[in-house]
């Protein structure tokens, strides 16, 4: 599937610049996409860092185990092939909660320590286990209380009430995560069956 | 409402930097050494992104930058201006997914000529704070593993991105109007 996006994104850039007539923009935004790439990834070194030593604490204090422990009632639904109690969960559990309060910078670190843990359990090192695709449907599609940034944005350009987004961005976050819960447990099963 | 969350949100990660190591120092372990061997392996984790960010940004900014975006609104535009879908937002529907930072600059110049507090100004607020950035969590969290194969995640991701789009529509339009 990802290689068929990937095609369709690039196919359809070049055929676009060429019947414009103006194909150097290909070079240039191909050059442009791969240094923002590095710059992106060597910009997080410091938050990975920082968060995967806070991260390695309160592993090692016990305290993702509990975390695992206090939701395991709805973690062991959604996550049925991941063991009660593992690591994983306590991750996916914090990544979530910093996602809601809208913590992005954090997330990303605890939810990379997610992916390791799951990687662990997982037999098959290149291909995605459904417990991944789970926890990404999950993540991309996570419910959002705090859109500060929005709220920031809106009062910059005078909004008479900036923080009236709040309702109606809940409502809309929470049908997205409800419909990614669902599709995941279709999509488990149809391909569960290849 | 909205107060109370967000101050949970300021406090919450001061607290956790605060009561992890004093827990982890209550239960005896040596906090420093175990700090250090933690962040250890934040660089191999952030170089082993950049292949599959350079891929997926490449991608991303070669549909960007080319005109491609213009000529998808040009065509599905006239259908969703049916549909109550105002035309204005599309180019930031279709960049929600692919790019936090290209999406927030199409919203911050609809609220600048539109008016934050107009049909046009809520609906993209809503449609910022409500999806992520689909394409960017995959190839960092898949990345970080290795893992190329993404089995089905991209068609669960913008599924999800879909329904929370026509429910920002629907809702926004409830509740505010659709006139601008």
């Amino acid at each position: 599937m990802v290689n068929y996006v990937w095609l369709a994104l690039i196919l359809c850039g070049a055929v676009v610049a060429g019947l414009r007539g103006q194909v150097e923009v290909v070079t240039k935004a191909a050059l442009d996409g791969a240094q923002l790439g590095v710059k992106t990834a060597l910009s997080l070194i410091g938050i990975i860092s920082f968060w995967l030593g806070i991260m390695r604490l309160a592993e090692a204090a016990g305290l993702v185990r509990v975390l695992a422990r206090l939701v395991r009632p709805l973690t062991a639904w959604l996550f049925p092939d991941v063991p009660r109690n593992h690591p994983a969960i306590g991750a996916i559990v914090m990544n979530l909660s910093a996602n809601m309060l809208g913590l992005g910078n954090a997330a990303t670190p605890m939810g990379l320590v997610a992916m390791r843990e799951l990687q662990k359990l997982n037999p098959t090192p290149d291909l995605a286990s459904p417990a991944m695709c789970t926890f990404l449907a999950l993540n991309t599609s996570c419910l959002t209380l705090v859109p500060s940034t929005v709220v920031g944005l809106r009062a910059i350009y005078g909004s008479q009430d900036p923080t009236a987004v709040v309702g109606t961005t809940i409502c809309a976050t929470a049908c997205g995560m409800l419909s990614a819960v669902v599709a995941d447990r279709i999509l488990r099963r149809v391909y569960g069956h290849r | 409402m909205y107060e109370v969350v967000s101050e949970i949100s300021r406090w919450a990660i001061p607290l956790f930097i605060l009561i992890v190591p004093v827990v982890a120092a209550a239960r005896g372990v040596k906090v420093f050494e175990a700090f250090v061997e933690g962040a250890e392996q934040g660089f191999a984790l952030a170089i082993k992104l950049i292949p599959y960010l350079v891929a997926m940004l490449v991608a991303i900014s070669v549909f960007r930058q080319s005109g491609a975006m213009e000529v998808m609104g040009q065509f599905l535009g006239p259908g969703l201006a049916r549909l109550g879908f105002p035309v204005e937002v599309l180019p930031h529907a279709i960049l929600r997914p692919l790019s936090g930072g290209a999406a927030l600059g199409v919203a911050a110049e609809l609220m600048k000529t539109h008016g934050p507090d107009s049909f046009i100004g809520h609906l993209v607020s809503t449609m910022q704070g409500a999806s992520d950035t689909t394409f960017y969590v995959l190839a960092v969290y898949f990345g970080s593993v290795g893992i190329r194969r993404y089995r089905y995640a991209i068609v669960s991701g913008l599924l999800a991105d879909f329904v929370t789009l026509v429910a920002s529509v629907v809702v926004v339009g409830k509740v505010y109007g659709t006139g601008p």
